[in-house]
C-alpha cells in the first residue's frame, strides 16, 4: 500500500486559543482506504509528540519510510482499511508539512520560525474539524490517538459530539502532572540554552540547536520507556569496559545519544517547544473547577479507554481517571488495561492483548463499511 | 454456568432503563440481555482478558479492573442495580464487597451455588469427600472458591448485618426448588437492600 501526502489549504482564519488568529494555514494529511456512499466509515487518527500524517504504508519512493501506526493501520489490520476511511492528519505548528516554524509565514514571506504561534490540543481538533469539512465528511466513525494523540481523541469527543461516534484514546491522561510538566521543562531549557537556539531565530543565522534538542529527546526518551525494559534491555552493560572518562561508556548512554542525535537531524526545536506546551496546557477539567465529569459532559460518542501497565509516563491511574469520569457522568465507556512491560511505547508495539481489544472494538462499529 | 432460568430472574429483578454494574460480568451476556429486554445502562467489571474481549464483542460497556477493588472509586448510590452473579463464593473479602455493593448501588442481586444442596451434603457426609457437582464442578485442590456456604449461612449474614431481604428464589437445576430449599436447590438468588 502507496501512501501519498496530500495538502489542504484554508484561508478562513483560526482563532486559537492563545487569543492569537492564524490568518491561512495548510495542512498535511494522507488516507486510507475507500470512504463510502454514506460517508460514515471514516477514523481520523491524531499522532502524538514526533509523528506526522503518515500514519500506515510506505512511499512508492521511499519504501523504508513506514508509517507510524503501520502495525495499527492497514488492510486486514486492527484498523481495518477495507472497512474503514483512514485519515492521517498532521497537526498544526508540527515540522512535518503542515504550517508550523518551519513553513512560509505568508505576511512576511520567510519561515514562521519562533513567530509561529503556540497552539493547543482544542486548536489542533479545531483545524481537524475543519479538513473534515473540507472531506465532506460531516461524522467521523471513530477518532484514535495514543499518548498526545488520545488526549486529541478525548476533546473531540467533548469538542465536536455531534461529529464522532467513537473515541479510542490510549496512552493518555487528563492532564499532565507536575513530574510530566517538568521533564517537559527541562526538554525546553536544554533546547533554549542552546546558543545555536538564538531566540528560536537559528534559522536565520543558519545554524541549528542540534545540541540542545538531542538532551530534549534524551529526556523524553527516558520517561517513553520503563525501568525493566531499561534494566533488560541495557542493564549496566558496558560498550568495552570502563574507560574512566566522559565518552559513552553504558550501552544506555550510547543508546540515548544515539536516539538523541538521529531526533536532532529532522525534528524542529520551534515545533518541539510548542508542542511540549500544547501538552502541558491541555487540562479539559480546568474551566470547570478540576471536574473532569463535568468537562466530558457534553461527550455522547461511545470512549474505549486503553493504558498499559507499566507506563509510567501517563499510568493507567491517570487513563483510569478519564474512565470514572465518563462513569460518573453516565457515557458510555469501554477500558481495558494492557498487562505490558515496554512503558509508554507500548501504544505503538504489537501486543497481542492491545490489538485485539482494538480489532474487536472497531469490529462493532456500526456505520463501517467500505 | 449462568443458565436462561437464572438471567430470567435477575431481569426480572432490575427495573427498565435502570443503571446497573455486573461484578465480575464475564462475556458479558448478562449485560447485553439486559440492554436488549430491559434497555438498562450496564457497566460490567471484569479482569479477565478473554472474557474483556467477549464483552466487547457483545458491546456492553466494561471496566478492566479487579472487582474488589474496582468500587472503591465509584459513588455512593451511583447503582440502581450492583449484580454478583456465582462469583461471591470466589471472594475473598465477602463481607467488604457486599458491603460496597450496598454503597455503590441501592440494591444488590446477589446469586451462588448452594453448598447446603442434598448431594453436596451426601458427599461430605458419606463420602467423606469435598462435594464435586454442575454447579460446584471442581476439585479442592483447584477450586476459586474460597467460602463456601448454603443459604441460611447467607441469611443468618444479611440478618446480622441488617440487610433486607427483597426477593429470594432459589433454583434446582432449571426447575423452582420450593421444598425445603437449603436440601434441594442448586442455586440461590437474592436481592438485598441495605436496612
Amino acid at each position: 500500500m502507496f501512501a501519498k501526502p496530500q495538502f489542504a489549504h484554508f484561508d478562513t482564519p483560526l482563532p486559537l486559543a492563545s487569543g492569537a488568529v492564524l490568518p491561512a494555514y495548510e495542512l498535511a494529511y494522507e488516507t486510507y482506504g475507500r470512504l463510502n456512499e454514506t460517508r460514515s466509515n471514516a477514523i481520523l487518527i491524531c499522532h502524538a509528540l514526533n509523528a506526522s500524517h503518515h500514519v500506515a504504508g510506505t512511499y512508492e519512493n521511499e519504501p523504508d519510510n513506514l508509517g507510524w501506526w503501520d502495525n495499527m493501520v492497514g488492510p486486514g489490520k486492527p484498523v481495518d482499511t477495507d472497512r474503514f476511511f483512514v485519515i492521517g492528519v498532521n497537526n498544526l505548528g508540527s515540522c512535518f508539512g503542515s504550517s508550523g516554524p518551519t513553513t512560509i509565514n505568508p505576511a512576511t514571506g520567510k519561515k514562521w520560525g519562533a513567530d509561529f504561534p503556540l497552539v493547543t490540543v482544542e486548536d489542533w481538533v479545531d483545524s481537524h474539524a475543519r479538513l473534515l469539512d473540507y472531506l465532506g465528511i460531516s461524522t467521523l466513525a471513530a477518532v484514535m490517538g495514543g499518548s498526545l494523540g488520545g488526549m486529541q481523541a478525548l476533546a473531540w469527543a467533548s469538542r465536536y459530539p455531534n461529529r464522532i461516534k467513537h473515541a479510542l484514546v490510549i496512552a493518555a491522561a487528563p492532564n499532565l502532572s507536575a513530574q510530566n510538566i517538568a521533564f517537559n521543562e527541562v526538554a525546553r531549557q536544554a533546547i533554549m540554552t542552546d546558543p545555536a537556539f538564538h531566540a528560536g531565530a537559528f534559522a536565520e543565522h543558519n545554524t541549528v540547536p542540534k545540541d540542545g534538542l538531542t538532551v530534549a529527546r534524551m529526556i523524553g526518551h527516558i520517561t517513553y520507556i520503563s525501568d525493566d525494559q531499561m534494566e533488560a534491555k541495557f542493564g549496566r552493560g558496558l560498550r568495552e569496559g570502563l574507560k574512566f572518562s566522559f565518552a559513552p561508556e553504558f550501552q544506555i548512554e550510547s543508546y540515548l545519544r544515539y536516539q538523541g542525535e538521529k531526533f536532532s537531524g529532522y525534528y524542529d526545536a520551534n515545533t518541539y517547544l510548542r508542542v511540549t506546551k500544547a501538552l502541558d496546557y491541555f487540562d479539559p477539567a480546568r474551566n470547570y473547577g478540576g471536574d473532569l465529569a463535568r468537562a466530558l459532559g457534553s461527550v455522547t460518542a461511545r470512549v474505549l479507554v486503553i493504558s498499559f501497565t507499566t507506563d509510567w509516563r501517563f499510568s493507567p491511574a491517570r487513563s483510569r481517571e478519564i474512565v470514572k469520569a465518563l462513569l460518573d457522568g453516565d457515557k458510555d465507556v469501554t477500558y481495558a488495561e494492557i498487562e505490558a512491560p515496554h512503558g509508554h511505547d507500548a501504544f505503538l508495539l504489537d501486543n497481542p492483548q492491545y490489538l485485539s481489544v482494538v480489532r474487536h472494538y472497531l469490529n462493532h462499529i456500526e456505520g463501517a463499511g467500505a | 454456568m449462568i443458565t436462561r432460568a437464572d438471567f430470567d430472574i435477575i431481569t426480572s429483578w432490575v427495573p427498565p432503563k435502570s443503571r446497573v454494574l455486573d461484578l465480575g460480568c464475564g462475556d458479558g451476556s448478562l449485560l447485553r440481555y439486559l440492554a436488549d429486554s430491559k434497555q438498562v445502562r450496564g457497566y460490567g467489571i471484569e479482569n479477565d482478558e478473554p472474557s474483556l474481549i467477549k464483552c466487547i464483542d457483545n458491546r456492553v460497556n466494561v471496566i478492566q479492573t479487579n472487582l474488589e477493588s474496582g468500587m472503591k472509586e465509584m459513588a455512593d448510590h451511583s447503582f440502581d442495580v450492583v449484580i454478583l452473579s456465582q462469583t461471591l463464593q470466589a471472594i475473598k473479602h465477602t463481607e467488604a464487597v457486599v458491603s460496597e455493593m450496598l454503597r455503590v448501588g441501592r440494591g444488590a442481586i446477589v446469586t451462588f451455588p448452594n453448598f447446603g444442596y442434598w448431594k453436596h451434603r451426601l458427599q461430605i457426609g458419606l463420602a467423606g469427600k469435598m462435594p464435586v457437582s454442575d454447579d460446584l464442578p471442581y476439585q479442592w485442590y483447584d477450586t476459586p472458591n474460597v467460602h463456601l456456604f448454603t443459604i441460611h449461612d447467607f441469611e443468618e449474614f444479611c440478618r446480622q448485618r441488617g440487610y433486607r431481604i427483597n426477593n429470594r428464589r432459589v433454583l434446582a437445576g432449571d426447575n423452582e426448588a420450593t421444598f425445603l430449599p437449603n436440601l434441594t436447590g442448586t442455586l440461590a438468588l437474592y436481592k438485598i437492600s441495605a436496612g
